[in-house]
């Protein structure tokens, strides 16, 4: 679905990632975990297009075909989904509104009619019932004074209505308490099906206690320096980073 | 002969249609006079730094129209909030027209002004009230004054409310190749009433107008006054607002202008608080673009203890289009325990559009809550990325936001159906359609 292939990107001039190779295939879950300042961050925001990020060597493919040019709302067309560590507030705008022009806006660019109301309606309530989300929250202006929680939800929500191909999760666990960690979670697993592809970006394994991922990658320095079975992330958590930035020395 | 001369000679013929004998006249005259002696502003003076009306004097506007015109209902329905029903006072080329407006005597009055100033029945409330808060001084006030003829007359007795709100409407029909309007308003509302009122001017075609306009608003001990000014004209179209408004103990006053439009646009919003526990909001939000310009000129004026006022503008400005922030408080030794807050947050969508942004607080009191805060920036890019990366264009996430940036000053509009059509209107400014009503 998705290769990464000798990716090399820069902002304002600096260097931040410096050859990425990643292949992710349906059904598969990765985890990409990394200290502070590694440049998985960047990565998820170089997947979905983010402009500041310049593409200085290499490529990224998504089923098939290079994205390199496609602005970050072709990407979401193809398919492609960037849950933010940090979602903006829209005030006036509620979760529904935003969700109708989000869903009409990728039809249109498919050469699709808008989706009918009643369709709509039905699509909101399929999936917020799925998540466990009340139907006030919808009706209230997009962010605008959630709680961190609540946040992530609304995101997972956007996901599950989006149904995208890949979804990428920027640190969707940071700033959650225990319960919201696996409400958040929960949600994930009910969307993991064989012909999508999920991207996990985390600086702790604890998420990965929920989310079980297939794949584990470590990233430092703008390389991944080091990739195995989710048993590395738990390796991670009882070693720190510090040994891989060693063997990356060496 | 430029307009100023045009305006003196004029006044002359103005006064041979006119009762001459009746005691607004030495008003006028006296009016006049100033206007004489000081003539239009020029941008020598502080408050006119940024806005220039050289252009404006040099055409020849007819003073008033040669004929009456009229309008069919169905061409300008579009302007009028037609979702509700509403009291309407109507005019034509500054004409009154009865036939597209509603006014009522019952329990209240909604008329006309040049009803209240001939007959007799109005000459009490027109004696206390007639130019007792507009300035004497300031010289397109007295311009005004001194033509003061027709506009709204509204008088609102105590605890009464009208069943409905109310429209004033002007129109410009272009009949004339550019005629110069000077409407004038009164608005009393006496002891615990309540008044809506939506005021906007339009021109219908793209010959040139200039409307020079006074309001005064009297808000009596706890009166209720939302006021909603819908400024989306032509772009040959300029005005310049002349609002006054004298508040009373607990009296609410909010004003809300929404400017969109028009070539000039000159907003004097002055408020004077004479009493305690008294409430002013003073909202705007200002989208504009090609070579528009805007000027909000704003005076909060804390006379007494214990009062609040609120200013938040939001100005939005893309292409050629200039704005301007002057936002005045003044908070009198007296004035104790004053909690005044502005607000000026501005947004430049094109590196040719300028805003000049100035608070100007002279607080002679020591116990007081005095905040003012004014940003100039862009769209955030983290955000429009956001949006972006869920499927929305990069035009329709910038309108998006623009909106949410705007927003706050339309949580505070009262009527449901002026806030659909305010936000129809931005969608329309902004050039989006993003399948729902913002």
């Amino acid at each position: 679905m998705l290769k990464i292939r000798n990716l090399h990107a820069s902002v304002e001039g600096k260097k931040i990632l410096k050859g990425i190779n990643l292949e992710v295939n349906a059904g598969e879950v990765h985890a990409i975990m990394g200290p502070n300042g590694s440049g998985k961050s960047t990565l998820a925001s170089v997947i979905a297009g983010k402009e500041e990020f310049e593409v200085t060597q290499g490529s990224i493919e998504f089923e098939g075909e290079d994205i390199d040019e496609a602005s970050p709302e072709e990407r979401a067309h193809k398919g492609v989904f960037l849950s933010f560590q940090y979602p903006v507030e829209i005030p006036g705008v509620s979760v529904t509104n935003f969700m109708k022009t989000a869903i009409n806006e990728s039809r249109k660019a498919k050469g699709l009619e808008d989706m009918p109301a009643k369709e709509m309606l039905k699509l909101i309530r399929e999936k917020s019932e799925m998540l466990d989300i009340d139907r006030k929250f919808l009706s209230r202006s997009l962010n605008e004074g959630f709680s961190g929680g609540e946040k992530k939800r609304n995101e997972i929500f956007q996901m599950a209505m989006l149904e995208p191909k890949l979804s990428i999760l920027d640190e969707t666990d940071s700033g959650l308490d225990i319960d919201a960690l696996r409400i958040v979670a929960n949600g994930v697993n009910k969307l993991r099906s064989d012909d999508k592809a999920t991207i996990l970006i985390t600086h702790y394994q604890r998420l990965l206690e929920y989310i079980i991922p297939d794949f584990v990658h470590v990233i430092h320095d703008g390389k991944i320096v080091k990739s195995g079975g989710k048993e590395l992330a738990l390796e991670l958590e009882d070693k720190g980073y510090d040994w891989l930035k060693q063997e990356a020395a060496v | 002969m430029d307009l100023k001369d045009k305006l003196i000679s004029s006044f002359m013929a103005f006064e041979n249609n006119i009762d001459v004998e009746h005691s607004v006249h030495d008003i006028r005259t006296a009016a006049m006079k100033n206007f004489e002696t000081r003539g239009f502003p020029s941008k020598k003076e502080e408050n006119w730094k940024y806005t220039s009306l050289n252009s404006l004097q040099k055409t020849d506007f007819s003073i008033f129209p040669r004929e009456e015109n009229t309008l069919e209902y169905k061409d300008v329905k579009k302007y009028f909030i037609h979702e509700i029903d509403t009291y309407k006072i109507v005019f034509v080329d500054g004409i009154y027209s009865s036939y597209l407006s509603e006014t009522t005597h019952d329990g209240v009055d909604i008329c006309l002004m040049s009803a209240a100033l001939t007959k007799p029945m109005y000459k009490q409330v027109i004696d206390v009230y007639f130019n007792k808060i507009a300035s004497k001084d300031e010289s397109l006030t007295s311009l005004n004054t001194a033509f003061s003829r027709e506009g709204a007359y509204i008088y609102i007795p105590k605890n009464k409310m009208p069943k409905k709100p109310v429209e004033i409407l002007h129109f410009a029909t272009g009949n004339e190749a550019s005629l110069m309007l000077q409407p004038r308003n009164l608005i009393v509302v006496e002891e615990n009433a309540e008044l809506q009122v939506i005021e906007r001017h339009q021109s219908l075609t793209s010959n040139e107008v200039l409307t020079n306009s006074v309001t005064e608003i009297f808000a009596a001990k706890s009166a209720i006054v939302d006021y909603y000014k819908i400024q989306n004209d032509n772009s040959t179209a300029s005005l310049i607002d002349n609002t006054y408004i004298d508040q009373k103990d607990k009296s609410v006053v909010k004003i809300h202008s929404f400017c969109f439009g028009g070539k000039l646009t000159r907003n004097n919003l002055n408020f004077y608080q004479n009493g305690e526990f008294i409430d002013s909001t003073l909202k705007g939000v200002t989208i504009l673009g090609e070579k528009q310009h805007v000027d909000h000129h704003t005076l909060v004026h804390h006379k007494q203890p214990n009062c609040e006022s609120h200013q938040d503008y939001k100005g939005i400005y893309g292409e050629n289009s200039t704005g301007v922030f002057n936002g005045k408080i003044i908070v009198d030794k007296i004035a104790q325990k004053t909690d005044a807050f502005q607000q000026n947050n501005n947004i430049l969508i094109s590196d040719k559009a300028t805003i000049n942004s100035k608070p100007q607080l002279e607080i002679f009191a020591d116990d007081v809550k005095c905040s003012h805060g004014c940003t100039i920036g862009q769209l955030d890019n983290e955000a429009l990325f956001y949006l972006q990366t869920r499927g929305i264009p990069e035009k329709e996430a910038r309108a998006l936001l623009m909106y949410a940036f705007a927003n706050n000053v339309l949580a505070s509009v009262r009527i449901p159906e002026l806030k659909t059509r305010i936000n129809k209107l931005i969608a329309k400014k902004l050039g989006v359609n993003l399948g729902f009503d913002l």
